[in-house]
Formats: structure tokens, C-alpha cells, sequence
């Protein structure tokens, strides 16, 4: 059907085509903008957790502190300890979920040479250190006098295999001296173990130094499926905590849901901004679509009198804002594809994501927001045109 | 049937509210326009004619008394079907043409067809109309600017006859034509009204107003 009202708002942009380009032009810039912005955030989000999700089959027990809750954090911990009987107990609970290990840690004193410092020592199961860690350099412990120790550690002492540590506090007299066999390699931030700044040795080497054997400072659980990590928390937590609070549970995937949100809230806040420039864009669609009616008053008044509509006339104007916010919002989508890969590849690193729907989405959304800053701001116009007097429309010059 | 009123000014007084005090347009004027009639309104510039012809062709409302068009009081009438009462029942015909730029001689005429059938007119009513006011096919695809005045004023009639109307109103019509354009067009609206339409044009030439059955005179906002 020929929609003449249609044909006239086409005609009448078609007419003031330049003008009509530079409205929408702000439309384009809006959308572009909220989309980089967007998909840059949802991009960031998605690395992130992808990052993140490579530790998030970790759950950490430790024991509870008194006080509910306790510390915890990355790694460290209480100084109350978990007994060889309640990680017996764990054990049963927790072995179903994947493999359940102990965790011997003390931090002391260290000398390498004549430099002096502290680290953290830690005691582990030759087959768990297999298993959790990759080694850069040398090979995994196989005596109570060697040890592995992390990339930072070894880089800040100049540690090599074969170099030396003295751990303990000479002054008490109490010392022992270990050999470096092997360098681990960089794990980074995880709450079950910090290595890169520490030294892992056997738990005989351990219990050797420091006694307390069959006293864990945590237990680990790494889960065989990651969705299990709500699961197997509640399940240890009730099990264990049923007459008295005896344990923590730490799963990363609470970590992982903060650092998710507060880049969710990041991003918001940033497309907020680009925002702003649709802001710009309305004033402009407005100005446009202002002048447009003030030019065609005339028109509408010979509209009006020979029976069209006021619904009509709102209609011609909506039209025409319509038309440019959605040319607008094409291009706009259109150009934020190609700007939005540069702005992730910049910012993010990688585009490995950004084809994916949770980062094209923002394109839509943006063209969706693009379109009804368009028509709000064609509204008043449009019931100001049709608002006019007819008599009055007519004696315009 | 003759002598039923198909217009009825009942008391119509039109003021004009200006920053510089209050303009009285019309004053009081009564006035019944019966059904087939041809009749002129002449006076004076600045007496109220156009003010008048927009009264009848219920552009505006009065500021007091009643205006009746086929016995329905416009008062009791809200904006949307007083433009459909002028979209249906009543055809303008301007002094300045008032043809709508951006469509074409066409257009112009279809428009009104569109927005009564709201179907686009496959009768061929917009093609015959023109016809018969003189506008060939060629000429039809033209937009206004690039036509006469006298080709723009057959347009504007066409328009005015599009959707059959009963009542045609001019307001000064060959106003701004030559003299042999203006009298191909008063006899063209004397042909209407020979085939039945009522008739109201708005004059000062007593040559056009020769054609009318009856002349209504104007003088400062009053009827003589
Ligand atoms: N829209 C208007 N606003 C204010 N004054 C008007 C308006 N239309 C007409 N007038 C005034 O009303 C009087 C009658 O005008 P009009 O009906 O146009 O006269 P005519 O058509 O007979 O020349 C004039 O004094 C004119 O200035
Ligand atoms: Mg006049």
C-alpha cells in the first residue's frame, strides 16, 4: 500500500538531505559508541572468567578460627589447624568430587648466600606436586633435602638448580640447609597455593623442620567438574560443621562472581558515558526535526484543512525521526563492528570472544537505544506540528 | 429538495485576540445557505470574507454562536470529525492555490482519496478529474513549483472534488489568475453547480460574482 504520509516524511529528508546526514551522523557516533563500549566490557568479562575459571575447581578447607568465617583469603589462614582425623573425615566426604590433599605451611625465615629474607614454606605430597604444578627448570624433589621453588622467588634470589637456601632463624641456631632441584612455573594469584614466591618441599622435609606432623594448615579439593564447586561446599559444610563449627569453605566461584560483577558495573558505567553522546544526538534530532516543522507549517496548515488528521501530521513528523535514527543506527551497527574489533583488540588483547553473543548483543542494544532517543526526541515536535492552528498554519508565508 | 439549509450561521462573532487589543472579525452575522445554491460573498479587503469562508468550511470555530452544516451543530463536534466532516463534506478551493510541494499535481489530487479510502484510488477518479480540469498525464507527474498558476488552480479543483463533495468553498479563486483563466474556471465551478454542489466563493471582482445566484455583501464584519 502507498503510505503518503510516509512518502512525504521520505521526500522532506530527501530535501534536506545534508541536514538530515548530520542528525543522523550523531545517532551513528551514539550507537558506535555505546557498542565499542559494551562489547569491550562484555569482552573483558568474558577473558576474565575464562582466566579465572582455570582455578576455579579449587575448594579450600581450613579450619575454622573461633570466630565463624575466620580469614581465609588467598591462602592464607588461621593459625588453628586441621587434625589427621578430620581430614580423614573430609576425605570420605570429598573424594567423590576429585582429588583431596593436605597442606603443610609456615612462613620463615630464609638466607641465600649472605642475603636474608622470608618466604613461605610449604609441604606437599610428591604425587599432588606432580599434579598441580609444571616446572620451568629441573625436576620435582625426590630427597628431604631438595626443593622447588617459585619463578618471583627464584628471579629476587637468583636461584638456580643447585642453589642453596638456608631456612630458618640462625640466631635460635635451628636451621637447615636445602638444595633448589627444580623451578616452578608461573601460576599467578590462586587461594589454594601462592608458589611463585615460595619454596614446596616434601611433607618429611617439612615435619622435619617444623614438626606438627599430622596438624594441616588447609586441605585442598580439586574438583574433577567445576559445577560441583557449590555442591561440594554445602556437602563439607554440613558434614563437618554439624556440632560445632570445625571447618571453612572457600570455592573460588564466589571470587569469581565479584570480580565478574565489578567489571558488569565497569562496563555499565563506561557505556553510561558513550551515552552521552546520544544525548548529543537527540539535541541535534531535535533541532532538525524543530526546524523541519517552523518550514512546513504551511504545509501542515493545507494538510489540515483539506482533512488530514492531526494523528496524520504527528505521524509524518514521527516518521521522519524514525527514518533517521534507524539509517543512523544501521550505519552505526555497521561501523561498530569494525571499530569495536579495534577497541577490543587495544584494550582487551584478544578477539578471540568477540564474536560471541554475550559481545555482539551490545550492537542491537545499541541500535535499539539509538532508535528510541530518535523517536522520543521527534515527539514533541511532532505534537507541536500537529497542534497547530490551522487557520493560522495557513497564513504562514 | 430545495430549500433545506445544508449551512447555518446562527449569531457567528469571530474575535481575533492580538497583543495590540481585540480584532472583531465577524460580528454577529447570521447567514442560512441552502442546498445547490451559488452564492458570492463581496466586500471590501480586511471586511471578514476569509474569516467568513473559514467559519463554513469549519477551519475554525466561532468565538460565540452556532454554525449547523446539514443540521449537525459544529459546536457539539470535536477536531477529528470536523476533519473528517472537511476531508468528506466540504472541497477548498484557495486564492493561493495551496498545493502541497513535495507531491506531485498527482499526489495532490490522491492525497485527500488516501486519507478518506486510506487504498490508493485504482478507479481512475484522480486521472479523470484532471482530465477535466485540463491536466494531462504528463503534466500530472509535475510538482507544483514547476507549474502555472492556472495549472496549479485546475490541480487545487481537482483536489477540492476528489472526495465528492457536497459543499465547494473559494476563496478567491482567480484571484491571482488572468482574466481568461479566471473565467475557465468560473465556469467550470458554474458547471458544478449545475450538477448539483452547493456553492460559496469569495469575491471582490462583481464579474466573477455575476455567476452566482446570490450575492452576500461584507462590510467590517458584519452581514449587509
Ligand atoms: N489569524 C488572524 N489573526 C489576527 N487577525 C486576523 C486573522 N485573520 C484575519 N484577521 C483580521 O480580521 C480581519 C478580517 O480579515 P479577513 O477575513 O482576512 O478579511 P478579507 O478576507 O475580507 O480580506 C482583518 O482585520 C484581519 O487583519
Ligand atoms: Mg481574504
Amino acid at each position: 500500500m502507498k503510505d503518503i504520509i510516509l512518502q512525504l516524511a521520505l521526500r522532506s529528508i530527501r530535501i534536506h538531505f545534508l541536514r538530515s546526514v548530520l542528525a543522523a551522523l550523531g545517532i551513528v557516533i551514539g550507537v558506535v559508541a555505546i557498542s565499542s563500549m559494551g562489547m569491550m566490557g562484555a569482552n573483558m568479562t568474558l577473558s576474565v572468567t575464562e582466566e579465572l575459571s582455570k582455578m576455579a575447581n579449587i575448594v579450600v578447607i581450613t579450619a575454622a578460627s573461633g570466630s565463624e568465617g575466620g580469614p581465609g583469603g588467598f591462602g592464607g589462614g588461621s593459625d588453628e589447624k586441621i587434625s589427621e582425623e578430620d581430614f580423614q573425615e573430609i576425605q570420605k566426604i570429598a573424594e567423590k568430587y576429585g582429588l583431596v590433599y593436605v597442606v603443610y605451611r609456615e612462613s620463615d625465615r630464609i638466607k641465600v648466600g649472605d642475603r636474608e629474607g622470608r618466604s613461605t614454606i610449604y609441604g606437599l605430597d610428591e604425587d599432588v606436586m606432580r599434579r598441580i604444578f609444571t616446572l620451568s627448570d629441573g625436576a620435582f624433589p625426590k630427597s628431604t633435602s631438595s626443593v622447588i621453588v617459585g619463578p618471583t622467588l627464584a628471579g629476587r634470589y637468583d636461584l638456580k638448580v643447585g642453589s642453596r637456601i638456608r631456612i630458618g632463624d640462625e640466631d635460635k641456631g635451628a636451621t637447615t640447609t636445602v638444595k633448589v632441584v627444580g623451578i616452578l612455573e608461573e601460576r599467578g594469584m590462586s587461594n589454594d597455593i601462592n608458589s611463585d614466591m615460595a619454596i614446596i618441599g616434601s611433607e618429611k622435609l617439612f615435619t622435619g623442620i617444623y614438626g606438627n606432623e599430622g596438624e594441616y594448615n588447609q586441605v585442598n579439593l580439586i574438583l574433577n567438574d567445576i559445577n560441583d564447586s557449590q555442591k561440594a561446599r554445602t556437602e563439607i559444610l554440613e558434614k563437618m560443621n554439624r556440632k560445632k563449627t570445625r571447618v571453612n569453605v572457600q570455592d573460588s566461584s564466589r571470587m569469581l562472581e565479584s570480580i565478574t560483577s565489578t567489571l558488569g558495573t565497569m562496563t555499565t558505567f563506561v557505556m553510561a558515558i558513550a551515552g552521552i553522546s546520544l544525548l548529543v544526538a537527540a539535541t541535534s534530532i531535535f533541532n532538525v526535526m524543530m526546524m523541519s516543522v517552523t518550514e512546513r507549517v504551511r504545509e501542515i496548515g493545507i494538510m489540515r484543512s483539506i482533512g488530514a488528521q492531526k494523528s496524520e501530521i504527528r505521524r509524518m513528523f514521527l516518521y521522519e525521526s524514525v527514518v533517521l535514527g534507524l539509517v543512523g543506527a544501521g550505519i552505526g551497527a555497521v561501523l561498530a563492528l569494525g571499530i569495536g574489533w579495534v577497541v577490543v583488540l587495544a584494550m582487551v588483547g584478544s578477539t578471540d570472544y568477540f564474536f560471541l553473543p554475550e559481545s555482539l548483543v551490545y550492537i542491537p542494544f545499541a541500535m535499539l537505544v539509538g532508535i528510541a532517543v530518535c523517536i522520543l526526541s521527534g515527539v514533541y515536535p511532532a505534537w507541536r506540528a500537529a497542534d497547530l492552528d490551522p487557520v493560522e498554519a495557513l497564513r504562514a508565508e | 429538495m430545495p430549500g433545506d439549509s445544508i449551512i447555518e450561521l446562527c449569531g457567528v462573532t469571530k474575535i481575533y485576540s492580538l497583543p495590540a487589543g481585540d480584532v472583531v472579525a465577524l460580528d454577529r452575522v447570521s447567514l442560512t445557505i441552502e442546498n445547490g445554491e451559488f452564492v458570492a460573498i463581496m466586500g471590501p479587503s480586511g471586511s471578514g470574507k476569509t474569516t467568513l469562508l473559514n467559519q463554513l468550511g469549519c477551519l475554525d470555530r466561532p468565538t460565540s454562536g452556532d454554525l449547523f452544516i446539514n443540521g449537525r451543530n459544529t459546536r457539539e463536534m470535536n477536531d477529528r470529525e470536523l476533519t473528517s466532516l472537511r476531508l468528506n463534506t466540504i472541497g477548498y478551493i484557495f486564492q493561493r492555490f495551496n498545493l502541497i510541494p513535495l507531491l506531485s499535481a498527482y499526489e495532490n489530487v490522491e492525497f485527500p482519496y488516501l486519507m478518506k479510502h486510506r487504498r490508493p484510488d485504482s478507479s481512475g477518479r484522480v486521472g479523470e478529474l484532471l482530465a477535466q480540469v485540463g491536466i494531462d498525464r504528463a503534466m500530472a507527474t509535475h510538482k507544483p513549483p514547476e507549474l502555472s498558476g492556472g495549472q496549479q488552480q485546475r490541480v487545487a479543483i481537482a483536489r477540492a472534488l476528489v472526495n465528492d463533495p457536497h459543499i465547494l468553498l473559494c476563496d478567491e479563486p482567480t484571484g491571482n489568475l488572468d482574466s481568461v483563466t479566471g473565467q475557465q474556471i468560473m465556469e467550470m465551478l458554474t458547471d458544478l453547480n449545475r450538477k448539483g454542489r452547493t456553492i460559496v466563493i469569495v469575491t471582490h471582482d462583481p464579474g466573477v460574482a455575476r455567476y452566482a445566484q446570490r450575492i452576500v455583501t461584507v462590510r467590517d464584519g458584519r452581514v449587509a
